[in-house]
């Protein structure tokens, strides 16, 4: 059975080291039922690490060639914050193609979405969904599933930021009280045109509040994100 | 045409990015009187562009800048959150699925078409980066131009009144809003994926591309 996204998520919200990342990022990869699932951190001096369901041979050899300098990926996903799928990149020279093969050669798969994703200081990371099937097969899949890829690599992302060692605690922005109350009120099974009308707000501002409460929440859906407030004690109802 | 050109590379386009700088400068200084910073050679620019935003901009035949607009996530730093908290009810707007648009600037003189090919543009980054909204901070002027071209935000919140209002609004773009812009700026769609795709690959050569 495949697992679900919101368990996936609670767990990764308990994780307290990088073999956790690791379990969330296998859990990720059967819920898509993709081949590969990565997370890649690159800070400014080049150092790296990773997690996720490529071959340990294929980190191995990535890491002992200094692939970092011909990575199509990590090229063309750094200095830049859209998410891009890998047809979208160049591959076009006789390096990258070699690192294709190579890359091929281990398993990884020839279709790829990569998220990049960016913390305090500089810091770099991708998070990659990779698969091996044709091209209409992947569109279809990419068009469904890329706005749940994105939320799965910044939470991903924000608890890989938690292990950094030194790490100080980023001040918790919590939620505003306008978002708490937007929660509240849908918790207590108001539909969105009644909390929009109590706040005095339209449903389109409604929408942005659970939208952002949403991600601060660390949520899938605004379900979820009432089911987090409720159990981290922020609404009470 | 339109283009689509992150902070970096404005460098490998220095008539466009100097005549933008100072369209800006000659909007939001001269004509609109916000206290915006313009330095020696005439250019209005802020941090925020320091921290390497995508720029959508119209260029002209002549190559010069004909208008344009700045985007920023919401999940680094953004003017929203640092300097507009006061109109969104103190919400923090902060999604990887919503990003920041400033600085719509159109330069003197500027055909009608170029707001709505701006606003297009808009609609393709959303669609193509599996957004749900763009947050924007905008002038009075701007509230008509947005109505005529039939993308209207829904505005979040106001300070001032009358021409010197700066609002905080919020776009979403439906397909039908997406065409209705399109037969605004008189663009074909066609055109405008080209346009698109061209700045963000399928097999387009990019200027990190190595030859082993």
């Amino acid at each position: 059975m495949k697992p679900r996204l919101e368990q996936i998520l609670e767990d990764l919200e308990q994780a307290t080291s990088l073999d956790h990342l690791q379990s969330a990022l296998e859990a990720i990869r059967d819920h898509f039922r993709v081949d590969h699932t990565v997370y890649h951190w690159v800070n400014s001096a080049g150092e790296q690490y990773g997690c996720g369901t490529y071959a340990p041979e294929w980190a191995a050899h990535y890491q002992e060639k200094d692939y970092l300098r011909i990575d199509p990926v990590v090229q063309g996903c750094f200095q830049r914050f859209h998410p891009v799928d890998w047809k979208d990149l160049d591959w076009t020279s006789r390096a990258a193609r070699a690192f294709q093969e190579e890359a091929r050669a281990f398993g990884v798969g020839k279709q790829g979405f990569s998220v990049p994703l960016r913390g305090p200081n500089g810091q770099f990371a991708l998070f990659t969904v990779n698969h091996n099937c044709d091209d209409d097969t992947w569109e279809r899949f990419t068009e469904v599933h890329r706005r749940g890829m994105i939320l799965v690599a910044y939470y991903c992302n924000q608890k890989a930021l938690e292990f950094e060692p030194g790490r100080s605690p980023e001040p918790s922005q919590g939620l505003s009280p306008r978002e708490v109350d937007a929660l509240t009120l849908l918790a207590l099974g108001q539909s969105r045109a009644q909390v929009a009308d109590a706040l005095s707000i339209s449903e389109h501002t409604l929408r942005v509040y659970i939208e952002s409460a949403r991600f601060k929440l660390g949520a899938l859906n605004t379900t979820h994100a009432v089911a987090r407030a409720i159990s981290r004690g922020l609404i009470v109802v | 045409m339109l283009r689509y050109i992150y902070a970096e590379d404005l460098k490998n386009e220095p008539l466009l990015r100097d005549t933008m700088f100072r369209d800006r400068a000659d909007q939001f200084k001269t004509r609109l009187g916000w206290e915006v910073a313009v330095n020696d050679a005439g250019e209005e620019r802020d941090e925020y562009d320091d921290l390497n935003p995508l720029y959508v901009i119209w260029q002209r035949a002549d190559g010069t800048h004909g208008g344009s607009m700045r985007f920023l996530p919401t999940v680094g730093r953004c003017m929203v959150n640092e300097h507009f908290l006061n109109l969104t009810d103190g919400v923090r707007i902060e999604s990887p699925l919503i990003w920041e648009c400033t600085r719509f600037c159109l330069t003197r003189g500027a055909e009608p078409t170029v707001a709505a090919a701006l606003m297009l543009a808009g609609g393709e980054i959303l669609d193509r980066f599996a957004l749900r909204h763009f947050v924007g901070v905008f002038d009075a002027r701007m509230v008509r131009i947005y109505r005529r071209i039939g993308s209207s935000p829904t505005v979040l919140g106001a300070s001032g009144t009358g021409r010197d209002a700066i609002s905080v609004g919020l776009w979403e773009f439906s397909q039908d809003a997406k065409e209705r812009v399109a037969r605004q700026a008189g663009l074909s769609p066609a055109l405008s994926e080209m346009w698109f795709k061209q700045a963000f690959g399928r097999g387009q050569p990019q200027r990190f591309a190595m030859t082993g």
